[in-house]
């Protein structure tokens, strides 16, 4: 009993080592804020700039042929589009993102003042690259009908996408979005390396301030673990919501 | 002003290089208010010919003149004259993302510019024309096949088109479903609707048709009323068709 008892207060003294003493639980505050700024920033960013790209490397493979046909600029600006997509897919998923990180801090955006800024860039574009792939996917298995009978209504190519294709797709790759967000979220942990205070960057700062490494370490796991788990409760919410309306 | 809405004119679709001649060469005009049925063995090339119409297939070589326009020529924005023609699908083809309501209403108010107010007062009256007021809040899995392509065909007209293209609109219902779509059809033509119909329905050819077009291998094999056509065939092939179909 005395054991358990001294154990305890040995606890407690860590604890408010490691988080009350200087308020450094405001470290953690302030890193999971920036974590979840730099996650939901990249996220739009990766999903408006994905999609993008799905609609261009969509478009190239299932109208190819009648582009052809028709054949003038609008073939060949597709064309090129589709190959730079192309390109840009491979490069961003061929090398590590903590790589693609220090390159837009240390080489391209030097003389940008926000860390946060370059770090929701080098996310969001990084983010783009999967997020197109999962898309395109997604926009490849939308039956080809329904954009058929918005063409025939005369909706043009664009508009297709906007009120048919792309809202369908989304509902299709919910899920798959879903773990995207989530390694997002997970990948903003080597924001440390650009000396951007996230939240293991936060965990890792009272490590070192305290010695105590067992207690910041957890706090910032379960800080993650939580966060994550709120978010599948939020997209399984928006999927069953979605998929009531057409049930 | 000429009295025919559509001229085909030596329309040609080739596939593979040429190597499959979808249409070989089809001349055909057709008159405003004109019920124009089109029948033909599978593979004879109606459904192309008819997509062909609004050009959701680019022909090879010929012209299709709307309204006096040959919307072949590259420099027509087709999907201004796509909003003339209405279009029916076998498969239907509801906007699987909208509800009844609002896969009548969004292409008159996105590409017509009416407001919303009057768009639903409109839809709502082509759904009680087809017995369907109280299911507009419905989503399209929600319908039965008969109830889903009665909604595709208002869903035309709500566009106020000046003809109709119909591709196989009973070939995927039940049975029993199939007589409540061409009823709709039938309506429609008594109405004074320009049709182009392609069907397996010969009874509906027989009873609503002004006109009927056999097609076999990419070409119009023989053409004339249905009298002409059902009673008295010409061509060898024609007789052979029939013989097929009519058991
Ligand atoms: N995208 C395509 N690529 C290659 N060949 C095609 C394509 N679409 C149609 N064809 C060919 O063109 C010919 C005409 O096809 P079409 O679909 O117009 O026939 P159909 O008369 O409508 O037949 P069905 O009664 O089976 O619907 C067929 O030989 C078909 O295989
Ligand atoms: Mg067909």
């Amino acid at each position: 009993m005395e054991f358990l008892k001294l154990w305890l207060l040995d606890l407690k003294d860590v604890f408010v080592l490691c988080f009350v003493n200087d308020n450094r639980w405001e470290w953690l505050l302030e890193g999971f804020i920036n974590s979840i700024i730099i996650t939901v920033l990249a996220i739009i960013i990766g999903l408006f700039f994905g999609i993008v790209l799905a609609t261009i490397r969509s478009s190239y493979d299932k109208n190819e042929e009648t582009l052809k046909l028709r054949g003038g600029i609008g073939y060949v600006l597709l064309k090129f589009l589709n190959g730079v997509s192309k390109v840009y897919i491979t490069v961003i998923r061929g090398i590590p993102v903590v790589v693609q990180l220090m390159i837009w801090y240390f080489v391209i955006l030097v003389s940008q003042d926000s860390d946060i800024v370059v770090a929701v860039v080098a996310f969001g574009f990084n983010s783009a690259a999967y997020v197109a792939e999962i898309f395109r996917g997604g926009i490849m298995s939308i039956d080809n009908g329904q954009f058929e009978a918005g063409r025939s209504l005369g909706f043009n190519y664009v508009q297709t996408m906007i009120h048919i294709v792309i809202p369908q797709t989304i509902k299709a790759t919910l899920p798959t979005l879903l773990n995207e967000v989530i390694a997002l979220l997970k990948e903003t942990s080597v924001a440390g390396y650009v000396g951007i205070m996230d939240l293991t960057k936060a965990g890792d700062l009272i490590r070192g301030r305290t010695f105590e490494a067992f207690m910041p370490l957890i706090a910032v796991a379960v800080i993650y673990l939580i966060t994550v788990i709120v978010l599948t409760k939020v997209f399984s919410v928006i999927e069953r919501r979605l998929r009531h309306n057409e049930r | 002003m000429n009295d025919n809405i559509i001229q085909v004119k030596d329309l040609k679709k080739h596939y593979a290089g040429g190597g499959v001649k979808a249409l070989d060469g089809v001349t055909v005009d057709i008159k405003r208010g004109e019920v124009v049925v089109i029948i033909g063995p599978s593979g004879s090339g109606k459904s192309t010919l008819l997509r062909s119409l609004n050009l959701l297939e680019l022909p090879t070589a010929g012209q299709i003149l709307f309204n006096d326009v040959n919307i072949t020529d590259k420099k027509v924005n087709i999907n201004i004259h796509r909003q003339k023609m209405g279009m029916v699908f076998q498969h239907f083809n509801l906007f699987a993302n909208m509800n009844i309501l609002k896969n009548m209403t969004i292409a008159p108010t996105s590409l017509l510019k009416k407001s919303k107010a009057d768009a639903e007062k409109r839809a709502l009256e082509l759904l009680d024309r087809v017995g369907l007021k109280d299911r507009a809040g419905a989503y399209p899995s929600q319908l039965s096949g008969g109830q889903k392509q009665r909604v595709a065909i208002v869903r035309s007209l709500a566009m106020n088109p000046e003809v109709m293209l119909f591709d196989e609109p009973t070939s995927a219902l039940d049975p029993e479903m199939v007589g409540e779509v061409l009823d709709v059809m039938k309506d429609l033509a008594k109405q004074g609707m320009t049709m182009i119909v392609v069907t397996h329905e010969m009874g509906f050819a027989k009873e609503v048709a002004d006109r009927v077009i056999f097609m076999d291998e990419g070409i119009i094999a023989e053409e004339g009323t249905p009298d002409e056509i059902f009673n008295h065939p010409n061509t060898d092939r024609l007789k052979t068709f029939l013989s097929k179909v009519l058991i």
